[in-house]
């Protein structure tokens, strides 16, 4: 995509306004999944196992469906795979498909078996008491190293793709290896190698809106779904998938959403709810509670890994090499090859191998969860680096900056890089006043760098101007870092008219083409591109308008803040034409004016960062204090620098409750132990300090404006970051998330 | 001719080539040359590849021109959360 209108001078763009849904959303207006209701509505309730792996032998859901309270009970057998005319779903969308509903097997605690729709939600709580499951209990595991031994109950045959080696365990479902160079070449070179093994637990993503949704579908095929997502283009592809129906039959529109950081990229209830509603004929709404949210809804994956770098005395690397298990529940889909590819990715390597893997378990499915996989290498490889840094008596910044990525560095996933902004995020730690501070006794500072790749995707904007020259954008990616401010201000910055006269709404899927999911920090780089290319068709019109005013060739006008002007002094001598003048009689210059902008942006921009944290440890209770925490990232140009801000700040919070507290805890049974918020334990206002960001900007020359999408390489140094400025306090090495209290205790006390 | 350079966990199905030539002048043909030259590589492919074109990742795109001399890797396909 040529990139000839590339702007590094602002008016809107790089200003801080107030945020459009600021007042729905604090006087309690906005509308979240939740938050709709429809006449003659159902509530819907969903029957989960709560055996972790067991042979469904048979379901009776005769006495539920005798209530008269109950209009409709669903389980597998309503789904599209077990419908006759529409047979033969594969790939993901069976994989969804037997995770929103089970088939022949539960495979994890809390895998829905079976669903009711009924007039209250009690009542259909209830009805669900009487639905009877026959279940046969099966061995189970959930454990990412037990998963690969031989004897590990096996979860699906016949999972593993072309990519797993001959041998390995049916568990082991997707293998990644890559590197260049002679890694025992290298360690032979060097001073000190180091090689230690990490592990970290399964978190959740958090969100504080549960899934929701109101569906209507109906027996001619035509449905209705108002839901909580962070896509609604890839709900209505896989719900009507899943359903047996026409995609364009189904018109999704995403509600205000309460967080989604990834693990809203796909659907739970959704299908379920329409299925019933399908059944019942009546509008069915399914709301998820937050121990089913926890049980059965994506956390990320669990990891297992081994890293090993040689470093000469000089700080020099000459060699790395990282093994990365993940466990991604009872599905295929963890992310261990891109564990593998980011986890050495900051640095410049001559010699370096990864090898990742993606094993089943029972447990839920996993689902995205900010730089999906990153973090967890970044932890295991950042933390010997530390330990190398440690025993060679060097600065951690120095060593990083030593072995750095730049523009040209042959990446350790395989090709060059172009203009990169790693460089600059280490030498603004180095110079913050943060890393010059003395520390009190007690206390330790850990640094880390991160990468990310970021994403496109297919993205459409439409723009369309009202007749006072006012501007509203439908964009198609759910508002989930504050996009509609950043594609405001975009289109300020072409338009040349306020902020303020600017209104962007997200669409529905029946008003605008395709958009893929907000995901893969790509809503500010995709839509904002599309954004920005979609006002610039809406002023060639504009131009054109003015022409013809003006009996002069549209190449003789241009477009400046706001108004078409004469290109030149040759070009004639007329006053410059406001929007408004244009737009006031454009129905009868021409008819309407809009833009518009379809594509798949390709140059989306890989993004560094680089945090230091100090952290105090109470050597009583083992209990860990963030006293200070800085994040540098850079943003390439940050177009409302608040919202950077902010998505800066949340990858560092939602770092330190991973690094600290969050985990997954399965009993022997294979039952989730804590799947309720006091039990697991997120950060509170209260655990954090203020998180101080540097926004570093070094522009993407993938985008007209300059933009890195910002949204996840936030969340990936946090764990390493923590872990050293922990290891340092404690004056252990801490190899296991989280860093619990007791956790801290055992390995002070030399038993962790 | 088009060098690609795969990723090392291909290299079971090409015969132990990590670098393999193709003719191609963009994404398109490029994917379609590798499993014409190597059928093995369907398997990949068809379960999404991303390639870059000196540095630039294209995700998804088969339109994208390669020109003469790039240096062109395959990747795994992008994700995000």
């Amino acid at each position: 995509m040529a990139l000839d209108d590339r702007k590094t001078d602002f008016k809107f763009v790089g200003t801080r306004p107030d945020r459009p849904d600021g007042l729905d959303k604090v006087t309690g207006r906005a509308k979240f999944g939740a938050d709709m209701y429809a006449p003659g509505m159902l509530h819907g309730a969903i029957l989960r196992s709560p055996h972790a792996h067991a042979r469904i032998v048979k379901i009776d859901t005769s006495k539920a469906e005798a209530l008269k309270d109950v209009k409709a009970v669903v389980t597998r057998a309503d789904f599209s795979d077990e419908v006759e005319f529409k047979p033969g779903l594969e790939g993901e969308f069976w994989n969804v498909l037997e995770n929103v509903m089970a088939g022949e097997k539960a495979l994890y605690d809390g895998h829905a078996v079976a669903a009711v729709a009924a007039t209250s939600a009690l009542a259909a709580r209830d009805a669900l008491k009487l639905i009877e499951v026959e279940y046969e209990v099966l061995p189970h595991v959930t454990d990412v190293d037990k998963a690969m031994e031989p004897d590990a109950p096996v979860i699906r045959e016949g999972a593993a793709d072309y990519s797993v080696p001959e041998g390995m365990h049916p568990n082991v479902v997707r293998y990644h290896e890559s590197g260049h160079g002679d890694v025992e070449a290298g360690f032979a070179e060097a001073d000190l190698v180091i090689e230690d093994h990490f592990d970290t637990e399964a978190t959740h993503q958090g969100y504080i809106e549960p899934h929701a949704c109101l569906a209507m579908l109906g027996n001619d095929g035509k449905g209705e779904l108002w839901c909580c997502t962070q896509g609604h283009w890839i709900v209505q592809k896989t719900c009507a998938a899943l359903l047996g129906i026409e995609t364009s039959q189904l018109r999704v529109t995403a509600s205000e959403i309460g967080g989604g950081f990834g693990g809203k990229t796909t659907v739970f209830i959704e299908p379920v709810a329409l299925a019933l509603s399908r059944k019942a004929n009546r509008p069915v709404k399914l709301v998820m509670s937050r121990s089913e949210v926890f049980r059965a809804t994506g956390p990320t994956a669990s990891a297992s890994m081994d890293v090993k770098i040689g470093m000469k005395k000089d700080g020099t690397i000459t060699a790395a090499q990282g093994v990365f298990r993940l466990q991604g529940g009872a599905f295929p889909g963890a992310p261990g090859d891109f564990t593998a590819m980011c986890a050495f990715a900051p640095y410049n390597l001559t010699n370096v191998r990864q090898v990742g893997y993606d094993v089943m378990t029972n447990r839920p499915k996993q689902a995205a969860y900010r730089a999906p996989g990153a973090p967890m290498g970044a932890f295991a490889v950042e933390s010997v680096i530390d330990e190398l840094c440690n025993q060679l008596g060097l600065d951690p910044i120095d060593v990083r900056l030593k072995n750095a990525a730049r523009e040209g560095t042959k990446a350790s996933y395989g090709p060059r890089y172009p203009r990169i902004g790693l460089v600059e995020t280490l030498e603004a730690a180095k110079a913050h006043p943060h890393y010059s501070a003395p520390l009190k006794p007690g206390q330790g500072r850990g640094i880390s760098c991160g990468f990310w790749f970021n994403h496109g995707g297919e993205t459409s904007v439409s723009l369309a101007l009202s007749e006072d020259g006012s501007a509203q954008v439908m964009v198609g990616t759910p508002d989930i870092g504050g996009s509609r401010a950043s594609m405001a201000l975009m289109a300020a910055e072409v338009l040349g008219i306020p902020y303020e006269n600017i209104r962007v709404t997200v669409a529905d899927t029946a008003t605008l083409g395709y958009n893929d999911v907000s995901h893969g920090s790509r809503v500010t780089y995709a839509s904002g591109l599309a954004t920005i290319k979609a006002a610039q068709n809406a002023v060639e019109k504009l131009c054109e308008r003015a022409a013809a005013k003006w009996g002069i060739p549209v190449d003789a006008v241009k477009w400046e803040n706001g108004c078409a002007v004469p290109s030149g002094p040759n070009a004639g001598d007329f006053d410059p034409l406001p929007i408004a003048e244009i737009t006031a009689d454009m129905g009868r210059t021409g008819g309407p004016i809009s833009g518009h902008f379809e594509a798949t942006p390709e140059g989306a921009g890989v993004s560094f960062g680089t945090h230091i944290v100090d952290a105090e440890v109470d050597r009583e209770t083992g209990k860990t204090t963030i006293t200070r925490y800085t994040v540098i990232q850079d943003a390439g140009k940050a177009i409302h620098p608040t919202y950077v801000e902010g998505q800066f700040q949340g990858g560092a919070a939602q770092g330190i409750g991973w690094a600290l507290n969050e985990e997954y805890i399965y009993g022997e049974d294979g039952r989730l132990q804590n799947a309720v918020f006091l039990d697991y334990r997120i950060p509170v206002a209260s655990d954090l300090p203020m998180i101080d960001t540097v926004i570093v900007e070094v522009p993407n020359p993938g985008h007209p404006f300059g933009v890195r999408g910002v949204g996840e390489t936030g969340i990936v140094p946090p764990l390493a970051a923590i872990a050293n400025a922990v290891s340092n306090a404690a004056g252990v090495r801490m190899r296991q998330l989280p860093m619990s209290p007791p956790r801290v205790l055992a390995a002070l006390k030399g038993d962790g | 001719m088009v060098e690609v350079h795969l990723w090392s966990g291909l290299r079971s199905l090409t015969g132990g080539r990590e670098v393999v030539e193709v003719e191609a002048s963009n994404t398109g043909e490029l994917l379609r040359e590798l499993v014409r030259a190597y059928p093995q590589l369907e398997g990949p492919i068809q379960a999404g590849v991303s390639v870059a074109i000196d540095g630039r990742i294209i995700a998804s795109g088969l339109t994208e021109p390669i020109p003469e001399g790039s240096e062109v890797y395959l990747m795994q396909r992008l994700r995000g959360g």
